[in-house]
């Protein structure tokens, strides 16, 4: 393996590495106050691998929830997962052996740094976006672990980093922005999900505003048609 | 032993969440997933930014400035420098400055 391709990969995952080692920790202190430790907290960010169904996972398995209340919960707090693979099905096309890595391993962070179908020129770009996955996956494991052996012991004031995973996706909206001529599709998905958010409160909007998204850029398709 | 069965549980659905488009759209994708695979990314990037600023509260102190301040210059970072870590860690930092120094306690 040409060692150019890992230090890009490796280079376009680094804005991910401080979330996910400061958020996976984050998620690893509260699994050991519910009373699970390093070795739950190893299986559920290699297995599960969803950052926000993790910390939901922590409340249902100290909780004692019920199986069937388990699946649907993590099929509602998962279900946008469904998007990004949609919206991957021809970047991914061709994969071959490295395809069904990269699907498990597509989190929202990954997603955001391949939707745009960049990779590096010269370097093979399944091998590309394997590693860049791979690499995110290590980051969350490693802090979800951290996080367990840690505890709350830290030596500075952390406080604020959690921005990091916001600074990324903002980042990401104004790449989207200034290399799209089309801005309608940002503009629906800032503006749907801001309605939801005021109309089902902030517990309950993610599922609405993807479904409201998914329903106005249905709409403009039929618009788009009709003006060809 | 329940606890592991549940992180099972997990486990699978989130699998299939992120497997189900790729099997269900094997053979041939539908023009109509096409156009939704090129104008969701943008639409559900948006999505994530007001998710991530879900908690801010604009009518008590700081009234969302930390995050309105570092988020500007996140913009005007990427849109003068093109390099997302650069843009990234820079507004990280101008954040954790704010919250912790500037309308810190």
């Amino acid at each position: 393996m040409k060692k150019s391709i890992i230090k890009k990969a490796f280079l376009k995952s680094l804005p991910v590495l401080a979330g996910y080692v400061v958020l996976g920790i984050g998620f690893g202190i509260l699994l050991k106050k519910a009373g699970y430790g390093a070795l739950w907290s190893f299986a559920m960010g290699t297995f599960i691998y969803a950052g926000s169904m993790q910390f939901v996972g922590v409340g249902l398995i100290s909780g004692g929830a019920s199986i069937i209340t388990t699946i649907i919960t993590t099929f509602m707090v998962n279900a946008r997962h469904l998007f990004y693979s949609i919206s991957m099905i021809d970047k991914y096309k061709g994969s071959g052996k490295y395809k069904p890595y990269m699907i498990f391993a597509l989190t929202d962070e990954t997603y955001s740094l391949l939707c745009d179908g960049k990779t590096p020129e010269g370097e093979d770009p399944n091998l590309y976006r394997f590693l860049v996955s791979l690499f995110n996956h290590i980051y969350w494991i490693s802090g979800c672990v951290l996080g367990s052996l840690l505890g709350s012991v830290l030596p500075f004031s952390t406080a604020g980093i959690e921005f990091s995973m916001t600074a990324l996706f903002i980042a990401s909206l104004t790449e989207q922005w200034l290399s799209n001529k089309d801005h309608i599709p940002a503009i629906t998905g800032v503006f749907s999900t801001l309605i939801c958010l005021l109309a089902f409160g902030k517990e309950n909007f993610l599922i609405p505003s993807m479904l409201l998204i998914t329903f106005v850029l249905t709409l403009l398709r039929k618009r788009e048609e009709a003006e060809k | 032993m329940k606890t592991a069965i549940l992180v099972v549980a997990m486990s699978l659905v989130t699998m299939l969440t992120r497997f189900l488009p790729f099997i269900a759209f094997r053979k041939k994708t539908p023009a109509y997933i096409r156009y939704l695979g090129r104008v969701l990314p943008s639409a559900i990037i948006g999505m994530l930014v007001i998710y991530c600023l879900k908690d801010i509260n604009l009518v008590k102190r700081p009234f969302g400035l930390p995050e309105i301040i570092a988020g500007i210059c996140v913009v005007i970072l990427q849109v003068w420098k093109r390099n997302s870590l650069i843009s990234i860690l820079a507004g990280t930092v101008i954040y954790m400055v704010l919250v912790q120094v500037v309308f810190g306690a």
